[in-house]
């Protein structure tokens, strides 16, 4: 069964451990500017929102870039960026709907979450579970797969 | 490693900004934090400086640990001449501008001289810029903090600024962070508005780096499991913050309550964490929304509030609808018990006052419950307030007194001296419930002998963060104390200093005491730093600040006189409670600290002490 | 079932690989005009930066890839279309017979009508041969003249910077990248350029080409209004065009590029267009529109190949999107960025930082937008327009603070 990352944003208290823990993981180096998720803090709703790629289906980042630098990793469905193969031209930043592909300045390339090859740091490290890593078919994934959904209405292929 | 080793000097009179290396003999010796900027400010200012004057210095600065994934790295220190007090101001705050300042690539701020009109620091990464805040001046918090977003379009960008009442010279103005986190006591946002210095903006890309990654994210995580374990961290403070004392100190009766004129409070269930719960019959929603950490943090303290839209205070003023920072316990304890006020909305508006405007709630209420015992004798009248009677109980006393302190007009302009100008003024200095100029907290000595030490002895003024006896007293943290028994105080009270002293040096929070001591900051300072932080090492750096510390004092004219609590404590009789008929018995508990510490009988350090200390 | 595509670029690739995933029994033939492998234009800017190899082009990566999908390449050129005996006249003579076709045919750069353009060291910047060329003419301290200041030209003044060529960049339109971003952007690229040490003039026409009689560089550029500019190599990036030619004489219908309906379908059954040749729909306005962006190819690509194997999917059009890199200096914009009658606008510019974002509404919701300088969760930008979300209480947040797009955009999924 493939696992995927759930966000369950009720429970995030905002305390950003998860992206240390990304920084460090991908980084070496605790720099959440770095970190390939984001808590989003909504202050006037007293929301914290743990935000980071869903690895959608559609791919949006996968199949807009032109040197094959995105590519699958069968173990654990994430697309993960090959830094060789990354030419740093950005357009996977803005084909991604979900804005979760980053430009690095630093290094000239993007940064995206690749669930740490199987055991994401972020779910690890976060003191409240509100973020997870889980069988796909029985998390609140299905809520942002719903919303991913919700944004491939340009291309609606009937598969 | 831990340090950044650079520390940003920023010439407010001559309007640059130089970054400089950090002196790690220094940091070697005092760690970061409290111990290394006030060790900086010792070396760089004459303790005599009046602290309103351009001469005075004020030092942001981050821990070591500030920024890491250590639990509680959030934290940093503003450290300065108190406004308030004329002692050594240390004031500590959470959310998240510390680890931003660190992630840009600085240990320290330090700000000196006066800009000749209002500026704001913007610091990104290596760039330091100071730019003009004429159009800032004025402006609250909150709207300071919205326009600095929008103008630099970073939603990341965190914002440490003061508000209008630090503009106008409230003396125990603070500076917030992050909307609601703040540098509270001391009048440390005074001597920020005293500077033309409205804000500081920062944006930090360059992350942190420890000695021994490896090492420490093993004992980060054990640590972590620590708290997660621990009753009071996983689910006291997560569950109704500091706000879990309201019910427990009022019924240890040591509550100061009405300007300490008695020890418990009848309205306290009403303005308690669990009354904060409670589902309103107007809208039927809680007044808390939500806990929230501050950087890092994995106890979750904090307390996110929102207003009844229909109480008094906020209707048709939809900027007070939102989500913000909530009451903890020693906001709720000022607002509340010190004035005799139990409405909960009313402290809820009271407190968002302090964080818009930025001021210290405990001095606010302590000085508001002294206005409203002088006013109640006859001595302040409603002319003088503006038509407001400040009677104890009044909750639109206390709304009306905030806003105008928050603004620094009318009658807020008076209160805005602090409780001990106040009360000299009009000629009752003994109704000032302060040590050094500072206004004691929630905790009455009478009740918990262990705090009257704490308080005379705070280097910074009346204090419960400066040795906080009240977790072995009440809580039985790390054991159980007598409350109203003196003897074993002096020690208690020592080492409690001492290894606070330490640990506010870290950049952790000082909450995780609850759960860990100093063992466990060891480890994780250790696999951090650079060169080996030993337990012994540790606690020495502790007590070489609090000496320092006190060394600050002495030499801008305190003496051992100071070190005294207020009449009313040593000398009228709790009326209630588990402590009726005890007074504080300050005097069985200070020779005995002063022998301990290695001070004269008069409180001054002695050579020995000094240069075992290496001072 | 015999599938033939005409172009080996982003669109072509990706609906070969999609036409074989769909049907493994299927015949699939990728005719590229070029002798290379399956390059990504995307990417030659960095090959002039020599920030990657001409390997580091190649869109695909495998050694056999194609072979080992069973997809047949060609390389050559399409001479003419013939659609009743549905059959492909190559260059070399041979004939193509086709069940399927797909035109993926992209673009041609467009040479502006100046005398003495045909000369040795004036290059588009277009062809991996174009790539090779302006390498071997921009030398260190050589004198370089950028004709046109659009969307290439614009990505490629980083190489030129990077290979320490004196540049001067000259475009016909008041600003610099016109079709991408308004005045205030395109200014500040301009002056953030300048700064950097590029010669760019705007509202300026390169007239003559002659060469330098005083022998000093290769050419005098002669410039309207009057003007001369010294240079050794002249780089062409006046604009792209359909590469529609070999379709003339056939029955598909084309206008500006090659016409479809909302199956790519061209006007002939069974034969359809994708990526820069396709006149298509923009997703916005639903109005024709020829999006020569890396997204749309790719992905009308992969929709084209499905509904040739069968595989009944509607494009709803393309939304204009681009990201730029200029010096350093990243700019992107989506939709429609112009704004539309009625709709409203709120921006925030700081223009001694370089920082810039401009967002455009109608009514409740974002339908395109401008920014300068921002990286991180730009494609919210294009959640939001996709989505055709309705801002509610988010529209005055945003104009209040138009860099809270995630936020806003997060707020309709988890508050």
């Amino acid at each position: 069964m493939m696992r995927s990352l759930s966000i369950a944003p009720e429970k995030c208290t905002g305390c950003l451990q998860c992206e240390m823990a990304c920084s460090y993981e991908n980084e070496g180096v605790f720099n959440p500017a770095k970190s390939r998720i984001k808590v989003f803090v909504f202050e006037h709703e007293g929301r914290n929102v743990p935000y980071t790629c869903t690895q959608c289906a559609d791919a949006w980042c996968k199949n807009a870039c032109p040197t094959e630098a995105i590519q699958i990793n069968a173990a654990t469905g994430a697309k993960e960026i090959n830094n060789g193969l990354c030419v740093g031209c950005k357009v996977c930043t803005i084909a991604c709907p979900f804005g979760t592909v980053n430009y690095n300045h630093a290094t000239g390339k993007v940064i995206k979450c690749d669930l740490c090859g199987g055991d994401p740091a972020c779910a690890k490290a976060c003191p409240t579970q509100a973020i997870t890593y889980v069988d796909a078919d029985w998390t609140g994934y299905g809520k942002m797969r719903g919303w991913a959904e919700r944004t491939d209405n340009q291309s609606s292929a009937q598969v | 490693m831990g340090w950044h080793k650079r520390v940003l000097r920023v010439n407010l009179t001559d309007g640059s900004c130089n970054a400089e290396a950090l002196n790690m003999e220094w940091a070697a010796a005092y760690l970061g934090q409290r111990g290394l900027a006030t060790k900086y400010l010792l070396e760089e200012i004459d303790p005599k400086v009046d602290p309103l004057s351009p001469e005075n210095k004020l030092i942001f600065a981050t821990g070591p640990l500030t920024g890491t994934m250590a639990s509680t790295g959030g934290r940093y220190s503003v450290v300065t001449k108190g406004a308030l007090t004329g002692a050594i101001a240390c004031s500590n705050s959470g959310g998240y501008f510390g680890a931003e300042l660190k992630f840009a690539g600085w240990d320290m701020i330090i700000f000196e001289g006066k800009a000749a009109s209002p500026v704001y620091l913007l610091l990104r990464d290596d760039s330091a810029e100071l730019l003009p805040a004429d159009d800032l001046w004025g402006k609250s918090v909150w709207e300071t903090d919205e326009i600095l977003h929008r103008r630099h379009q970073d939603p990341q960008l965190r914002v440490s600024a003061i508000g209008k009442s630090g503009e106008e010279g409230v003396l125990f103005a603070c500076i917030v962070n992050d909307l609601h986190r703040a540098a509270g006591r001391s009048g440390v946002g005074t001597v920020m508005g005293s500077k033309n210095l409205k804000a500081i903006a920062v944006r930090g890309t360059q992350g942190v780096k420890v000695k021994d990654p490896a090492r420490f994210m093993r004992v980060v995580a054990e640590k972590k499991q620590i708290l997660a374990e621990n009753a009071v961290t996983s689910q006291g403070l997560p569950t109704y913050g500091t706000q879990v004392l309201m019910n427990v100190i009022n019924e240890v009766g040591a509550l100061p309550t009405k300007n300490a004129i008695n020890v418990q409070f009848d309205g306290a269930g009403k303005i308690s964490g669990e009354a904060m719960h409670e589902v309103r019959a107007s809208d039927g929603k809680s007044n808390l929304v939500a806990n929230k950490a501050c950087f890092g943090c994995t106890i979750a303290c904090g307390r996110i509030s929102k207003m009844d839209k229909t109480h008094y205070t906020v209707v048709n003023r939809p900027e007070y609808w939102g989500a913000s920072g909530g009451l903890e316990y020693e906001a709720a304890w000022a607002l509340g018990a010190a004035t005799g006020v139990d409405d909960l909305e009313a402290l809820t508006f009271a407190n968002f006052v302090c964080n818009e405007q930025a001021f210290d709630p405990i001095t606010f209420g302590s000085t508001l419950g002294a206005a409203m015992e002088l006013y109640e004798m006859g001595l302040i009248s409603a002319a003088d307030t503006g038509g407001t009677a400040l009677n104890f109980g009044s909750a639109e006393a206390l709304t009306k007194m905030a806003e105008l302190v928050g603004k620094g007009e009318g009658f807020g302009k008076v209160l805005g001296l602090g409780s001990k100008r106040l009360c000299e003024k009009y000629g009752h200095p003994e109704l000032s419930m302060s040590v050094k100029g500072q206004e004691f907290p929630a905790y009455d000595p009478r009740g918990i002998q262990g705090m009257g030490l704490t308080y005379a002895t705070s280097n910074r003024g009346a204090c419960h963060l400066r040795s906080y006896t009240v977790a072995s007293e009440i809580l039985g943290i790390p054991e159980k104390t007598d409350p109203l028994a003196t003897e074993g105080k002096a020690g208690l009270v020592k080492a409690f200093q001492d290894a606070t002293a330490a640990v506010d040096s870290t950049g952790l929070c000082l909450f995780t005491t609850f759960a860990w001591s100093l063992d466990d900051f060891q480890p994780q300072v250790d696999a951090a730093c650079d060169g080996e932080w030993s337990l012994e090492r540790l606690s020495e750096v502790g007590e070489r600040i609090w000496n320092m510390e006190r060394q600050f004092n002495l030499a801008a004219g305190f003496t051992g006189k100071d070190d005294t609590l207020p009449k009313r404590l040593r000398k009228d009789a709790a009326k209630t409670g588990p402590a009726k008929g005890r007074v504080n018995d300050l005097k069985k508990m200070l020779p005995e600290y002063y022998q301990l510490r290695g001070w004269d009988d008069i409180g001054v350090p002695t050579q020995e002490t000094l240069a075992r200390l290496g001072l | 079932m015999r599938h033939a595509i005409i172009g080996a670029g982003p669109t072509g690739v990706v609906a070969a690989e999609t036409l074989r995933a769909q049907d493994p029994e299927a015949e699939v033939v990728l005719l590229g005009d070029e002798p290379e492998p399956a390059y990504s234009r995307m990417a030659i800017p960095y090959l002039l930066a020599g920030r990657i190899d001409e390997t580091g082009t190649y869109l695909r990566h495998t050694p056999d890839h194609f072979e080992n999908l069973g997809i047949r390449c060609i390389q050559d050129r399409v001479s003419h279309v013939d659609t009743d005996s549905r059959r492909l006249s190559l260059q070399n003579g041979s004939e193509l017979e086709f069940d399927r076709l797909l035109i993926a045919s992209g673009s041609h750069p467009v040479k502006p009508p100046i005398i003495g353009l045909d000369q040795p060291a004036i290059h588009h910047c277009w062809t991996l041969q174009d790539a090779r060329r302006i390498m071997q003419h921009a030398a260190a301290g050589s004198r370089v003249v950028l004709m046109g200041a659009g969307f290439i030209g614009s990505i490629i003044m980083e190489a030129m910077v990077q290979r320490k060529v004196k540049l001067t960049v000259v475009e016909m339109a008041d600003r610099m990248v016109p079709r991408m971003m308004d005045q205030t952007a395109g200014n500040l690229i301009k002056r953030w350029c300048m700064e950097r040490g590029v010669d760019v003039r705007t509202s300026t026409r390169i007239s003559a080409i002659e060469p330098d009689s005083s022998g000093g560089t290769r050419y005098r550029l002669q410039t309207d209004p009057a003007g001369e500019i010294a240079a050794d190599l002249v780089v062409v990036a006046t604009g792209v065009r359909p590469a529609i030619g070999f379709l003339e004489g056939s029955a598909i219908e084309t206008r500006q590029g090659v016409v479809v309906d909302d199956h790519l379908q061209t006007s002939v059954e069974g034969i359809y267009a994708a990526g820069d040749v396709c006149d298509g729909f923009d997703w916005n306005t639903g109005n024709r529109a020829i999006h020569a962006i890396q997204p749309v190819a790719a992905e009308t690509g992969r929709l084209a190949a499905l509904n040739m194997s069968g595989c009944n999917t509607v494009y709803s059009g393309s939304l204009a999107m681009n990201v730029l890199d200029s010096i350093g200096l990243i700019s992107t914009s989506y939709g429609q960025w112009q704004g539309v009658d009625g709709g409203d606008a709120a921006q925030l510019l700081d223009e001694s930082r370089y920082r810039y974002i401009k967002l455009q509404f109608d009514g409740e919701r974002l339908i395109g937008a401008i920014t300068l300088g921002l990286t991180q969760h730009v494609g919210v930008l294009r959640g939001l327009i996709q989505s055709r979300i309705k801002l509610g209480g988010w529209k005055p947040r945003l104009v209040s603070d138009p860099t809270r797009i995630m936020e806003a955009y997060l707020a309709g999924m988890h508050l």
